[in-house]
């Protein structure tokens, strides 16, 4: 081993430098200085994305470390992602309580995100594990971030308990792995595995482990507290970026390791779709504060994103990662309108501030109603077409009933989010949300979000790349 | 000729511009940029039908097909694929030079009409929508390019009917309209989803092993795609719609209503025609027997209207069922073997776009100078119109098929054709052409000669036209005078070689005596300011001539079928269905859904130590679920 193979690992080392960049530059401005560091972390970014096009496949350190076509993909993904929602933060992070701690803010994302990179391409589930770890823990510092308030602080313990709970017990299903084949690369596991009692359960506890990273039932009851609680922003990184690398992972990771106890995974996931599904939308029905209710529509996606996973073929697998992108664009359009509204009211996130919006602020508004069409899967929006193409994959490996269940559940699904848009545009205020122009950040993330939800679904060409992709 | 795509390009985004920012826009700005596009358009076309035309022929002496652009849109299998494109061939061609002449004649001529209307620019939005759907439908590459297309086309066509919007006849008009050709367009749609399932392609041009795999449906699929082409192109008894839809402006009548869009079916069936002729032979003959029915149902009504845009309403009817006689009575692909038609049928569809659209462009001259539709507000108009007078009588002359304009060369082919079929069907549509003569001329008469209606003309003196009127009726007239020498057969044949188009006297001859015969019946009925003899035939035959008023109470029987049968024996129980037991059901399900959720709410209870619980309590019942399953 030298040092030139150190260096086809490109993304996770270039990742790792910005954020010794960001780190020496936060400790060297002196006056905390947010604007700088504010272009720092978004030039560095944008350099990132654009070094890292490229589509690679490469396996280091004897297998450790495998990063698949896709998995390059999903890093470009994750990180346009994580640029949006850095854009997005930009009100938020200037304000008097946390601008002096901007470089911690970014240094914190940056971390979590280079966690997800080597959860992605991990070729072993000691990678793996560390790249999860690496995730989460700097997540709870985000979550907590704005740390004297009590909602936030409470959020952060909340989160970091629960996720510990579930890396201990992931962590004791990898044990047991290790115990019953001897080894912890996925190549050699899946030469070794046979699905005795030991075997599933050891794979029920991994999925519990992810199941909490994408708050599937019964895995998700931290998801609503601690979005209510963390920053918006933060809950926008977890409820997309977090969600998405964990999705990829999972779906990775069931395939090439536990390949061959396909029909014991898959019975786990159908029944695990269902319910998360389903009990996620009659949590949904009735919340009226508008970022837990956007945790339990979070929790629902993932369900549907689960069935791209069921489906465990190319398709779906190209369908698994268009969800995600349509996902990410439709979740942080309504995030950034969240945020938008909560910076210029003092606070405010109840559906019912948002009553009578239209009058005041259209263009915001038309902006969440399409992200709220998108998530709902309304045609001609790109999350129609996601959504069709996870439902066409399962449908064809013969996952009739789930299928239909989770479409049942669509139904209930348009329900919650279109009551949004009625307040929205129906139900009289008085004093609705008074007038206000959003920043030129804020405002280019949304355009940037909106161009997606319009684009993508209209465009066959993102498809169609994916699908070369995950052929490859 | 990539240049082509600008054809399509310009038009629409023409629409865009106007529809999105035209309020801001003065009239004339917005009129201009229409007029000014279109005349593009205009120019691109003629240039298209140059270069095509002047090009050399392939060796077996037909003009090569071009699809100068083309993209795959959506794939499904290999063959199947709906498609976007370009297709260059003499029909598409020849249509594009029609739609942007008429068009461009049209948008020229609005701006006179039109002046002051209220929504002036929305008009124009519409009109340059409306050319782009229809330039779309004609160098469609594909059936279903062709579908979409057709359904832009009705799309513009409702809107452009009701565009007067204020007013409840436009509104049910526009309605009907859309209503009925939609209904006739899901057995368009049938007719290619069959075509597309047994072909396994939509392309006009499969190849032999996709005929032999589906090649015993194709009469089913041609025979339904017809039902389309025969709700747009009115022919009976889906006809009902054009008559009514002339409550839209003028000018648009004139565009869509004669001389574009309701030939759509008859281009419809030529481009299908060489699928017709080798798998379809019979199908075909029924298309001859719908036009000529309807070619002499709507003749027959069109002597007893009294509304002029009805009269012309129901005489394009008829022309149109000329046409689609033609291409039916086609017995093989040769042009001197029975393929005579194909070609008759695409010239008269060229000369009849023309003067139908100077006779409805006059009439809208007339209506803007009497301000109203029926024929009793008229009278000796021919002092005050002069230029209209002049170009109204040459469209009429054309039209009875006097030579040497335009309708006479066309409609001659389409006897002879006819004649060469059967001697029947041959006398049958020469006696359609007399009376197609005779209520032309009575129109013409009861327009220019007769009666003056001097106490309306007293209150209001009829004048003439602005130049951007009558200047579009000049330029048609000129084309209608001169339109009957173009070779055509050297352009267009039904297998695509050239062909000299030569009169056979013996039924020209024949043709032209009968006409003269029906035009002295009506000068001598209703040249004068007392009309005896019609008046005396209508008080001899009052049934006759009140059920051919009423169109033969087509109306009332579609309306008897809908309302009393459909509405009430199959509507009412499924609405009393959906209304009780669906709403119902679902209602039951939404208040079950809204109940348990709030049982469920406790369980979140914010108490770290519970989620833990489920967590564990999960991954118990999991484990166990897969272990004992």
């Amino acid at each position: 081993m030298d040092l030139a193979t150190i260096l086809h690992m490109q993304p996770e080392v270039m990742l790792s430098f910005i954020i010794i960049i960001l780190l020496l530059g936060d400790l060297i401005i002196r006056q905390p200085n947010h604007r700088i560091l504010q272009f720092m972390a978004f030039g560095l970014l944008v350099v990132h994305i654009a070094a890292n096009l490229t589509i690679s496949d490469e396996v280091l350190f004897g297998g450790m470390y495998h990063s698949t076509p896709m998995a390059s993909v999903v890093k470009t993904i994750l990180t346009v992602g994580t640029l949006l929602v850095i854009l997005q933060a930009g009100p938020w992070i200037r304000r008097e309580d946390t601008r002096h701690k901007a470089g911690e803010f970014y240094l914190l994302t940056f971390s979590t995100l280079l966690g997800m990179y080597f959860m992605v391409s991990a070729g072993s589930f000691l990678m793996f594990y560390v790249g999860l770890e690496l995730a989460s823990i700097p997540m709870a510092c985000l979550v907590a971030f704005d740390k004297y308030k009590h909602h936030s602080a409470e959020a952060g313990a909340k989160f970091i308990m629960s996720a510990m709970f579930s890396s201990g017990l992931m962590l004791y299903g990898l044990s047991l792995i290790y115990g019953t084949v001897g080894t912890m690369y996925f190549a050699d596991i899946e030469n070794a595995l046979t699905g005795t009692p030991l075997q599933i359960m050891a794979m029920v506890f991994f999925f519990a482990g992810l199941g909490f990273k994408l708050s599937l039932v019964p895995f998700h009851m931290w998801t609503p507290d601690t979005y209510q609680g963390a920053p918006t922003p933060i809950s926008a990184y977890l409820s997309v970026i977090s969600k998405g690398a964990a999705a990829f992972a999972l779906m990775n990771i069931l395939l090439r390791v536990f390949g061959p106890m396909v029909e014991d995974w898959s019975l786990l996931l159908s029944v695990v779709i269902v319910v998360t599904i389903t009990v996620a939308n009659l949590f949904a029905i009735l919340q009226s504060d508008l970022k837990r209710f956007m945790a339990y529509s979070s929790i629902s996606q993932a369900g549907y994103i689960m069935l791209a996973v069921l489906a465990g073929d190319e398709q779906g697998m190209a369908s698994l990662v268009y969800y995600i992108v349509v996902y990410i664009v439709a979740n942080l359009a309504v995030f950034g309108v969240i945020t938008n509204v909560e910076q210029h009211t003092g606070g405010l996130v109840d559906r019912e501030a948002y009553n009578g919006l239209y009058k005041t602020n259209p263009r915001l508004t038309l902006v969440m109603t399409l992200a709220l069409f998108s998530l709902a899967g309304i045609p001609p929006f790109a999350g129609f077409f996601s959504k069709f193409f996870v439902f066409a994959s399962a449908f064809h490996q013969g996952y009739y009933l789930v299928v239909f269940l989770a479409l049942v559940n669509t139904i209930i699904s348009l329900y919650y989010y279109l009551l949004i848009v009625k307040a929205m545009y129906i139900t009289p205020n008085d004093s609705p949300v008074p007038t206000f122009k959003s920043g030129p950040l804020s405002t280019v993330c949304l355009t940037v979000c909106v161009a997606g939800i319009v684009v993508l679904g209209l465009c066959s060409g993102v498809y169609e790349l994916l699908q070369h992709v995950a052929g490859l | 000729m990539e240049y082509t795509i600008l054809i399509l390009a310009l038009p629409v985004l023409s629409f865009l511009l106007l529809a999105l920012a035209g309020m801001k826009m003065s009239h004339r700005l917005a009129g201009t940029i229409g007029t000014l596009v279109l005349g593009v358009v205009a120019v691109l076309s003629y240039l298209t039908a140059y270069q095509y035309f002047s090009a050399p022929r392939t060796a077996d002496g037909t003009y090569a097909t071009l699809i100068p652009y083309h993209i795959t849109w959506l794939p499904f299998t290999e063959t199947l694929h709906i498609d976007m494109g370009i297709l260059l061939d003499p029909i598409s061609v020849m249509m594009l030079v029609v739609i942007s002449t008429v068009s461009l004649m049209v948008h020229l001529y609005s701006f006179g009409y039109m002046k002051g209307e209220r929504g002036f620019q929305r008009y124009y939005a519409y009109l340059s929508l409306f050319t782009f759907s229809m330039l779309g439908l004609v160098v469609a590459t594909n059936i279903f390019q062709m579908y979409v297309f057709w359904e832009l086309v009705g799309v513009s066509s409702y809107l452009l009917i009701g565009f007067y919007y204020t007013k409840p006849e436009a509104i049910s008009a526009s309605k009907k309209a859309f209503i009925v050709t939609r209904f006739a367009d899901l057995g368009f749609l049938i007719g290619i989803l069959i075509y597309g399932y047994y072909m396994g392609t939509f392309t006009f041009t499969p190849d032999q092993q996709m005929l032999m795999q589906g090649g015993m449906m194709l009469p089913w699929a041609l025979g339904l795609m017809f039902v389309g082409g025969a709700g747009k192109s009115a022919m009976f008894p889906l006809h009902i719609w054009l008559p009514d839809a002339m409550e839209g402006p003028t000018p648009v009548s004139a565009l869509i209503h004669a001389a574009t869009m309701v030939v759509a079916g008859v281009y419809q069936v030529a481009r299908m025609f060489p699928l017709y002729m080798g798998y379809a032979p019979e199908t075909i003959h029924i298309v001859a027997y719908v036009g000529a029915f309807t070619a002499f149902y709507a003749a027959a009504v069109a002597c007893a209207q009294s509304d002029i845009k009805r009269v012309l309403a129901f005489s394009t009817i008829s022309q149109i069922g000329f046409m689609m006689v033609a291409l039916g009575v086609c017995t093989s692909a040769h042009p001197h073997e029975g393929g005579l038609g194909y070609m008759a049928s695409m010239f008269h569809l060229f000369t009849h776009a023309m003067f139908k659209a100077l006779l409805f462009l006059g009439a809208g001259c007339i209506i803007h100078a009497v301000h109203s539709n029926e024929m009793s507000t008229m009278g000796g108009l021919r002092k005050y119109m002069p230029i209209t007078h002049w170009t109204f009588l040459i469209a009429c002359l054309a039209i009875s098929g006097i030579p040497p304009f335009s309708g006479f060369f066309s409609k001659d082919e389409i006897l002879t054709a006819c004649f060469a079929f059967s001697p029947v069907i041959g006398w049958v549509m020469t006696v359609i052409a007399g009376m197609t003569s005779f209520y032309m001329f009575r129109l013409y008469y009861c327009i220019f000669w007769g009666k003056e209606n001097k106490e309306l003309h007293a209150a209001h003196t009829p004048h003439e036209s602005p130049l951007t009127m009558t200047l579009p009726l000049m330029i048609l007239a000129a084309i209608t005078c001169v339109a009957g020498f173009i070779p055509f057969g050297h352009f267009v044949s039904s297998n695509g070689t050239s062909y000299d188009i030569h009169l056979d006297w013996s039924v020209a001859g024949t043709s032209i005596v009968v006409a003269l015969i029906a035009i002295a019946l009506a000068t001598w009925m209703y040249l004068r300011e007392e009309q005896p003899v019609a008046d005396a035939l209508q008080r001899t035959f009052p049934k006759l001539h009140r059920a051919a008023y009423k169109r033969f109470y087509m109306d009332e029987l579609w309306l008897f079928v809908t309302k009393k049968i459909i509405f009430r024996c199959v509507s009412t129980p499924l609405a009393w269905f959906d209304r009780h037991v669906i709403d119902q059901f679902l209602n039951f399900l939404a208040w079950a859904t809204n109940a348990l959720g709030e049982e469920v709410q406790p369980l979140q209870n914010g108490r770290i130590q519970t989620y833990t619980l489920w967590f564990l309590g999960g991954i118990v019942v999991l484990t166990l679920m897969l272990l004992l399953v």
